[in-house]
């Protein structure tokens, strides 16, 4: 892994949906891309990852790769990243945890269980990071700018 | 027919859609709409699962190519699972049915009962919220005190009453003996002296009875708090090491601590003040409604308006108060967090960062506490001027009254000196508000702590275990540590007295395993029976009893050597303290400290070296004789010349015990009947050294790794 100059590779689909690495000439089936940063930075530090868990290539910065492969390391992100952002509070069962939720994210509305008050962890920036009983983090990017109605609700549980 | 209900898209959107197996055909829900997808069941096709970060994935193969993927959220794993099972045996054998002989969890692969229909794990749910009426509840500590309880509401009632005495003898005294004499009339000594005697002992009743109340009350509130705490903590011990991995230490200690004080003190205290406010209020407006019903209207004047303002701030000073609570054990969990890690923070010289770090959290502390002040400090003071202004209204209309001779000016001067009673009470209840809502705030936290089901529950009727054996058989095991799947499909029998070593890389899941094994976790999946009974069909205690630990990061009590081997039986005789301590080579070492057995350790075993602190949980273990001994890197810290030695004394124990070892030095297992290879959570090798090398595969390669670096590893072990 020389992070100097990156070295060449290509990326490929295979029939069976996984993805395939060359990377001067060796060649690795069932590539995963990891996100290293996933909240302090997702569109940098990238790992391709091959099926034992080990680390093939390090992309620091995914704007800065071809086009195709960008596309495709992208599509495996989508794929695998799950990390929805709530834009609005809907309701919530009750303010004693554990309680469900009913919230409205990018990703369509859904209703989630929060076990305790431990489930909600402040991340740098104000940003806040909830957990269900499932293990399914919610972001909330920036509380302040949600709704009146949102707020109270959310200020409850901080 | 199984199916299973998708929550998420191909995009990871949140939407629904449905996989269908019949016995002939996989269907799925396409999308956009009503149609649906099919492909009949045929060998080439093949389905997998996998998941990660919460969210789960069925992938459709055919041949040569992924025909579709399907997702969800980890909540339908299950259902996920099971369709993936019933999707193998369906296009095998061409019918429906689990494979299963046994009666089992079709979910989650626990044995039932023979004629049971529904798994008792399965449907075990613990998301009911607690109720609202948290303070009611707290009724439940006060019950055992009701009678002294009773008692101090009967004195402060009779105190009060003593208190109510004095502003109505003032009525004869104005108008019998002061106004007269204005008029030109004598003092009547005698009747004077009457009313002033009445005036003395009044107040000598009230400050009896004021004083056998303070103290029975005060008596009661400390009983109380102790029992809220007592009944806290053993609730906590009973929980579950998930739990506790994910509170804090301060949190929960500011729960357990001031919070419960708070509580009992609002219990005993405010509460019965409150009441008596009550009955001192109603007390007071019946007697003057009995002296001038008009008076008395304008008198309770205000009542309503501040009825009204403690509606309108009670809801958010309790809010307010929670929220200062959380904020106050994020204080506290700066210092649970930074004095046991003291060394790191100071072999990087971070003093400074964690000084700001607990500066912030009392900036944060501050801030939220401003905001309810803010509210708070306006709320008494416009009480008082509520009474002022009707104390003003009183006088006003009182005096309006005297001049139309309807009212003596005795009986303005005994309303007066009510009204002054009446509206101090009114006051102290509008501060009740207050301390109500922070017990409550308290109150819901305890609860959250007494209300929580330990996650390894006891079973209602445990199956009693006479005399283990010590067969230890893992069935389908799979583990999941929040979303994270550590461990899947583990099959493994262990044979009463054998000895298994289990090694892997590191991280590879063997002290989950262990922990599994010890029930300090249930499995997600599967189940694991001890001598052919299910582990959570038995009493905990009765369980672990049996089990002899000694856990990769040793944990020393504070307290001395000897209290620290004898731990797991608190009534072990010197004799067998020091045979447990020669077998485990501590014995030695021991004799070189100070004061010896009778030496202080402890507080994460301060004046130890690592190896000794090893040795002395192994001596822990070893001293409560168990069935079954679980060795989690028991000797990863001492050099090798005591491990060798230890070694020697642990071959004699494991005889006749199920020994469980965990190594990352290979040779530690030699003693071993087999060795089980983990990797990534799942068993891929199972048997004695010399078939496995014989095999050369994962074992055959971590053993070669290691002979290449033996020299490493021994200058390794001199260091430590
Ligand atoms: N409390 C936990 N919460 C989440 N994940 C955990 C927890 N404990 C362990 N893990 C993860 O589970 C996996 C298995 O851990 P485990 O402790 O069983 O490894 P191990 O085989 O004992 O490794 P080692 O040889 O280093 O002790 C690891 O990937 C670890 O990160
Ligand atoms: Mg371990």
């Amino acid at each position: 892994m020389n992070r100097a100059t990156p070295p060449e590779y290509t990326l490929r689909r295979t029939a069976f949906g996984a993805l395939e690495l060359d990377l001067e000439g060796q060649v690795t089936v069932g590539v995963v891309a990891v996100r290293a940063f996933p909240i302090a930075a997702p569109d940098q530090a990238i790992s391709l990852v091959g099926p034992e868990g080990n680390e093939l290539l390090w992309i620091d910065r995914l704007e800065e790769q071809p086009e195709a492969n960008r596309r495709l390391i992208e599509e495996a992100l989508s794929s695998r990243e799950f990390m929805p952002e709530i834009r609005r509070l809907i309701g919530v069962s009750s303010f004693a945890t554990p309680c469900t939720w009913h919230v409205e994210t990018d990703r369509g509305e859904c209703d989630f269980i929060l076990r305790g008050e431990e489930g909600i962890r402040r991340l740098p920036h104000g940003m806040l990071l909830i957990t269900d009983s499932h293990g399914i983090a919610f972001l909330v990017r920036d509380p302040a700018a949600l709704d009146r109605h949102s707020r109270r609700l959310l200020d409850r549980f901080l | 027919m199984a199916w299973v209900d998708l929550d998420l898209d191909a995009c990871l959107c949140f939407s629904p859609g449905w996989l269908v197996l019949t016995n002939v055909r996989l269907l799925a829900s396409t999308p956009d709409g009503d149609d649906w997808q099919a492909w009949s069941l045929s060998p080439e096709l093949s389905l997998r699962q996998h998941d990660h970060a919460g969210v789960g994935a069925l992938e459709l193969f055919g041949a040569n190519e992924r025909l579709a993927v399907w997702r969800y959220t980890l909540s339908r794993n299950v259902s996920a699972l099971r369709l993936v099972d019933l999707f193998a045996t369906c296009r095998d054998r061409g019918e429906l049915h689990s494979a299963a002989t046994d009666n089992v969890c079709p979910d989650c692969k626990a044995p039932l009962e023979a004629d049971a229909e529904e798994c008792p794990y399965c449907s075990r749910e613990l998301q009911t919220p607690p109720s609202t009426w948290t303070l009611l509840r707290l009724w439940r500590f006060a019950h055992p005190y009701r009678l002294q309880l009773l008692a101090g509401f009967v004195l402060t009632l009779l105190s009060m009453a003593a208190t109510l005495v004095p502003p109505y003898l003032t009525m004869p005294l104005m108008d019998n003996i002061l106004i007269p004499f204005q008029n030109g009339k004598p003092i009547d000594v005698s009747l004077a002296t009457r009313y002033l005697s009445g005036l003395l002992g009044a107040a000598v009743v009230a400050w009896g009875l004021g004083w056998a109340k303070t103290y029975i009350l005060a008596l009661v509130s400390e009983r109380i708090g102790a029992d809220l705490r007592t009944t806290t903590y053993e609730h906590l011990l009973k929980l579950s090491l998930e739990y506790f991995g994910g509170k804090r230490t301060g949190d929960l200690m500011a729960r357990i601590g001031s919070e419960s004080d708070r509580i009992c003190v609002f219990l005993s205290l405010h509460l019965l003040d409150f009441a008596t406010d009550v009955l001192m209020i109603c007390m007071t407006s019946a007697i003057l409604f009995s002296i001038n019903p008009w008076l008395a209207l304008v008198t309770l004047l205000p009542l309503p308006f501040i009825a009204w303002m403690i509606h309108i701030v009670r809801d958010r000073l309790r809010t307010g108060f929670e929220k200062i609570d959380r904020v106050w054990s994020e204080v506290t969990n700066v210092l649970a967090d930074t004095i046991p890690g003291i060394r790191v923070v100071k072999a990087f010289a971070q003093e400074r960062r964690e000084a700001e770090r607990f500066r912030e959290a009392n900036r944060h502390n501050l801030a939220v506490n401003d905001r309810l002040n803010k509210t708070w400090s306006l709320f008494s003071p416009t009480v008082s001027l509520l009474t002022e202004t009707g104390l003003l209204v009183v006088w006003a209309f009182g005096i309006w009254l005297v001049s139309r001779s309807e009212i003596t000016v005795g009986v303005l001067t005994a309303f007066l000196a009510y009204i002054g009673r009446f509206y101090t009470r009114l006051d102290s209840m509008s501060r009740i508000v207050s301390v109500t809502q922070k017990a409550a705030a308290g109150a819901k936290r305890i609860f959250d702590i007494l209300d929580h089901v330990s996650s390894v529950p006891e079973v209602a009727h445990p199956v009693r275990l006479n005399d283990v054996r010590g067969g230890i058989e893992l069935r389908e095991v799979g583990f999941r540590y929040g979303n994270r799947a550590v461990a899947r499909g583990v099959n493994l029998a262990i044979r009463p007295g054998e000895m298994v070593g289990l090694v892997g890389h590191s991280g590879s899941g063997k002290s989950t395993l262990v922990n599994l094994i010890c029930r300090f976790y249930d499995v997600s999946e599967g189940a694991i029976l001890l001598d052919g009974v299910d582990i959570r069909q038995l009493a905990i205690a009765d369980f672990r009893r049996n089990i002899g630990l000694v856990l990769q990061e040793p944990f020393l009590f504070f307290g001395t050597v000897a209290d620290n081997i004898a731990y797991g039986k608190p009534g072990a005789s010197r004799e067998e303290i020091v045979a447990a301590a020669r077998a485990a080579h501590a014995h030695e070492f021991i004799l070189r400290l100070p004061q010896g057995y009778d030496s202080l350790v402890g507080e994460r075993g301060q004046g130890l070296s690592g190896g000794e602190r090893q040795r002395i949980s192994i001596a822990r273990a070893l001293l409560i004789d168990p069935k079954i001994l679980i060795l989690d890197e028991a000797t990863s810290s001492v050099d090798t010349e005591t491990e060798k030695e230890i070694q020697k004394a642990l071959d004699n124990l494991v005889r006749g015990r199920t020994t469980i070892a965990i190594a990352h030095r290979l040779s530690t297992l030699r003693q071993a009947d087999r060795l089980v290879v983990l990797d990534r959570g799942q068993v891929v090798e199972v048997g004695p050294h010399d078939e496995l090398m014989a095999l050369q595969g994962a074992y055959y390669r971590l053993y070669q790794a290691q002979l290449r670096h033996q020299d490493v590893l021994a200058d390794e072990g001199e260091a430590s």
